[in-house]
């Protein structure tokens, strides 16, 4: 059983395609092999910035020999159907069996493909995978056509078993694969021979190179932490950047530097996403006095001045970008002194969207909403409309020019300096949330409020100009708009008509409504959620079928009672129960053309389950409506369950459609009335199953 | 930074990288006599990167960013600045090792320096032109812009151009371990005369950023503009042939004219006058002017066409 090493050496491949190219070499390489017929035991890949490496462990040796059968024309036929069969196959005339068919003699062929080397089938897939490898951008060099994510410099592919390593024989645009590899790039740059993984790994490791990636971010981690931990600080925990991280370097070494003290005054997040994105540092934090005090930067070598020189240099660019950062900071905090009075005006001239105005159109749309919106959630109207007429300000802040992700952020602590309270520069800062499925939801009352009204402007805005998204298009991001809007008011529960909201943000855009399209394409964005969280699309549908589905609070609450009350039995027999009652009345309203919806009476009863049943609707009629009026769903679906039994035993011992057709009217009517129970509650019809 | 071997000067820096890229084979040209953004806008880079013809190619090119004026106050931005561009066609295989010299050749060793390569993906929207790469990082610092073009003027390059650009500034100010522009020596320390980059460009910087920001007149630049596009499509549609029935397409005059016109485009956005929706439309023009002198200098013998 051979095992089969790959490895493919080029200049840096970017840190952030190196984890999806270690799974598509592995995929590609194996399903290829598979799909020639050889079978293997186990497979890794593994990258640096400068590799790719794949092994592959108990490759069989060859492909098996194998047979297959192929029934041609009639023996009768025409000579050019036999010469094409003859084609298809490869075969010569003597080489096909005359058999017996149903329509008389048939030629058959049997064709046998003979097993093939592993080398061989290793070359094919290895070239073809090179040649398509799905890169999300590639690129050619010098004056070779290949793509490959950037120059590519050599092929390292062999196959190795007891009798020892060969390098499986392939050329790809004059690569020529071979058993050599080079270690670091300064530390170790020499080529050497390799005969196997173990022998790769080990030769690498003493060329200072980590092979696998999660090492490369268990080092850095621990050696972080060790170094933070010197200082009595804490490293702020990033994992993407970690990954990011360990991508960069092929022998990872952790430095530990001190923010100067002139810096420390800026917030946190500013030197956090400072360092993070323009430096790759990770940030420590000094919980003595809650401050981000440090940083770790992780060199990719190791130098005789055990990496004195890289932190000096680190330290030197950190200064100067957060020296930019404070003269930011003091600009926007004079501004923010000032009352953003010159920021406000910026908005004006800021282009949202070319059919929806300005920035600060729409910030006055949104003030006026949110203004609205702020009795229905508990919030001080005019804390609402300030926090929404501050809440875009920092757009036009010099901090934020630098860092579009500290939008928000920075808007708070400008409110704060301007003197405004807690809640709106809260407010402020919170109202873009929740930014998706698994972001915070607020909960402040003034923040809740403009956070709805950001969200529901923009919705009816689109909604407006008539840019909806579509299949995979969202370039607004209107479906998390949408989901936005949906956790804001299950988790505040906003008891609320949607429909009038929607209406309130549709007169700001100069449309009289949104129309039932918004409002149907929130309910698409809640059955999504509701999924999620293993409530049956179903059963939403029967649910929203009802009228008030506009306040998804009140939906969901159905839903879920509905959904508790189907998964026992009695419910899923009078889902059974409601839906033959609806099944029958349907037909005989079709071919009698009237709606039976009154007047059954208990005195043309016949039978005991008859009575039975009269008594049971007359006792949960008005439990039901009672419970639905008091919102108690659990309640309500207590009482209709109660109906199961007698309905049940009704449909047992009676026949609807009697020859008396004052009988038959009368149980009409009474279907009529279970219909009508079922209909307080939710359109059973749509229940599957 | 403790090399022994470390350049003295800002004109110490540049004269090694003359010195080392002239050792490689490079023929060391001079800058383009005309106001341009980036050291690629040079004819030597934008049209040589297409067509055939092997080229190598390096130089000096000042750049002017009107936007980036800061008065000469700020310790690293400046409106006019200086790079250092590398070009070479087709790439070298062993093109990182050249740059890596290039480095060792100012006195950035990278046995104790962390030289890393990181993704950065090159576009001019003027220019039509896209390449990959990275953003070459010292220490923590961007010193150079790597980028293996792939397309120009909308045209795939067939063979592929390296391109190197050197911040010159940022790099000899990290190399000589200055803080503030303004106080690295342009030329030796110790000459009898000894002058600092502020002695020279502190007042041209103040000068030409009061005129960017305050003072040009955008109606005259307005105009400018529709001239050098006007001239540029009226030179592209022109005759091949001249009088004597001579094949002389003019790709380089009519380059010329969409450099201009992309200066002062660069101009009126500093003056902004350019709004947010119309920024596309003039990039667009720029870039059909662009394009139209690509699609000429292919055609030319300096692009490899047979003619």
């Amino acid at each position: 059983m051979p095992d089969l090493l790959i490895e493919l050496f080029s200049e840096e491949i970017p840190a952030r395609m190196q984890a999806r190219a270690r799974e598509d070499l592995k995929r590609l390489i194996t399903d290829g092999l598979v799909e020639a017929g050889l079978t293997y035991a186990s497979a890794g890949a593994f990258s640096t910035p400068r590799r790719l490496a794949l092994s592959v462990e108990g490759l069989t040796a060859a492909s098996p020999t194998t047979r297959e059968e192929r029934k041609g024309p009639r023996i009768d036929a025409p000579e050019a159907a036999l010469e094409g069969f003859l084609r298809s196959t490869g075969l010569t005339r003597d080489q096909l069996e005359a058999r017996d068919d149903k329509k008389g003699q048939v030629w058959f062929a049997t064709i046998t493909r003979p097993g093939r080397p592993a080398a061989q089938i290793v070359a094919e897939v290895l070239e073809a995978t090179i040649r398509n490898f799905p890169w999300p951008k590639s690129m050619r060099w010098g004056s070779g056509s290949l793509r490959w994510v950037r120059p590519l410099h050599s092929i390292l592919c062999i196959l190795t078993d007891e009798s020892g390593a060969s390098v499986v024989p392939l050329e790809v645009d004059g690569l020529v694969s071979g058993n050599m590899t080079r270690g670091h790039r300064f530390m170790a740059p020499d080529s050497f021979a390799v005969t196997d993984f173990d022998d790769y790994a080990a030769k690498l490791r003493r060329a200072k190179v980590m092979l696998d990636a999660e090492e490369r971010a268990d080092h850095i981690r621990s050696q972080a932490e060790t170094l933070a931990f010197a200082r009595g600080w804490q490293i702020v925990p990033d994992e993407s950047l970690l990954a990011e991280v360990a991508g960069l370097v092929e022998w990872p070494v952790p430095l530990m530097g001190v923010i100067e003290d002139r810096f420390l005054s800026l917030p946190p997040e500013v030197l956090q996403t400072s360092m993070k994105e323009h430096q790759k540092f990770f940030s420590a934090l000094n919980p003595a006095t809650g401050r981000i005090e440090g940083f770790v930067t992780v060199a990719n070598i190791e130098t005789p001045d055990d990496g004195a020189t890289i932190l000096s240099g680190n330290q030197r660019v950190l200064a100067a970008r957060l020296s930019d950062a404070a003269f930011f900071w003091e600009n926007d905090l004079r501004e923010a002194k000032a009352g953003m009075t010159a920021w406000a005006e910026g908005l004006g001239a800021v282009t949202f969207h070319n059919k929806l105005g300005s920035q600060a159109d729409r910030v006055a749309r949104i003030a006026a909403l949110a203004r609205e919106i702020a009795p229905l959630v508990g919030a001080d109207a005019t804390q609402a409309e300030r926090a929404a007429r501050l809440a875009k300000l920092d757009l036009r802040s010099s901090m934020v020019g630098e860092f579009p992700e500290l939008q928000g952020t920075m808007g708070r602590y400008y409110a704060l300096e301007a003197g405004e309270p807690a809640a709106v520069a809260d407010a402020v800062r919170d109202h873009y949330k929740p930014l998706g499925p698994s972001d915070a939801v607020p909960t402040a009352p003034v923040s809740v409020a403009v956070a709805l009204a950001d969200k529901i402007d923009t919705l009816t805005g689109f909604w407006a100009i008539d840019e909806k998204p579509t299949g995979s298009k969202d370039p607004y991001a209107l479906r998390r708009a949408a989901l936005g809007v949906i956790r804001l008011v299950l988790s505040g529960k906003v008891r609320a008509s949607l429909t009038g909201i929607f209406k309130r943000g549709s007169r700001g855009h100069q449309v009289e409504d949104a129309g039932d399209d918004l409002l149907a394409f929130l309910h698409d964005r809640l059955k999504v959620h509701l999924r999620e969280q293993g409530i049956r699309h179903d059963i939403i549908d029967a649910v929203l079928a009802q009228e008030g589905n506009d306040d998804l609070v009140r939906v969901v609450a159905r839903a879920t009672a509905l959904n508790a009350m189907l998964a026992t039995d009695d419910g899923k027999n009078l889902t059974q129960g409601l839906k033959r009652a609806g099944n029958i009345l349907a037909q005989a309203e079709a071919q009698d053309g009237v709606e039976y919806s009154l007047g059954a009476d208990p005195k043309f009863a016949e039978t005991d389950a008859e009575r039975a049943l009269f008594v049971a609707l007359d006792h949960a009629d008005p439990a039901i409506r009672a419970a639905m009026e008091a919102e108690d769903y659990p309640a309500a679906m207590t009482a209709i369950a109660a109906l199961r039994a007698p309905i049940d035993a009704f449909f047992e011992a009676v026949q609807v459609n009697s020859d008396n057709q004052i009988l038959r009217r009368n149980r009409l009517n009474l279907l009529s009335r279970i219909r009508e129970a079922g209909r307080q509650i939710a359109d059973f019809t749509r229940i599957e199953g | 930074m403790t090399s022994p071997n470390r350049p003295r000067s800002f004109q110490e820096v540049i004269l090694r990288l003359q010195d080392y890229w002239a050792q490689q084979g490079c023929a060391v040209l001079q800058p383009y006599d005309m106001e341009v953004g980036a050291g690629t806008f040079h004819p030597a880079t934008t049209l040589r990167a297409l067509g055939s013809r092997p080229w190598a190619a390096a130089y000096v090119q000042p750049s002017r960013r009107p936007t980036d004026g800061r008065y000469g106050e700020n310790p690293n931005r400046l409106q006019h600045y200086y790079q250092y561009q590398v070009i070479i066609k087709p790439s070298p295989p062993d093109l990182q090792d050249l740059y890596l010299g290039s480095l060792r050749a100012i006195g950035l060793d990278p046995m104790i320096h962390d030289m890393r390569f990181v993704e950065d993906d090159w576009e001019s929207p003027t220019l039509g032109a896209w390449g990959l790469g990275w953003e070459v990082w010292c220490d923590g610092m961007e010193v150079s812009q790597f980028t293996y073009f792939q397309q120009v003027g909308g045209h795939d390059c067939k063979p592929v151009s390296g391109e190197l650009t050197y911040g010159l500034e940022r790099l000899a100010m990290y190399v000589l371990g200055v803080e503030h522009v303004m106080d690295m020596p342009f030329n030796d320390p110790d000459a009898p005369i000894p002058l600092s980059y502020g002695d020279i460009f502190r007042q041209t910087e103040q000068e030409y950023s009061r005129w960017n920001f305050d003072q040009a007149d955008t109606e005259m630049l307005f105009q400018h503009f529709k001239d050098a596009e006007a001239e540029c499509a009226r030179i592209l549609e022109a005759a091949e042939t001249d009088s004597a029935g001579r094949r002389i397409p003019m790709a380089h005059p009519a380059y010329d004219q969409a450099i201009k016109a992309s200066h002062i485009f660069n101009l009126l956005d500093a003056r902004g006058v350019i709004s947010v929706t119309e920024r596309q439309a003039y990039i667009g023009r720029v870039r059909a002017l662009a394009k139209g002198c690509a699609d000429l200098f292919l055609t030319t013998d300096a692009a490899g066409a047979r003619t």
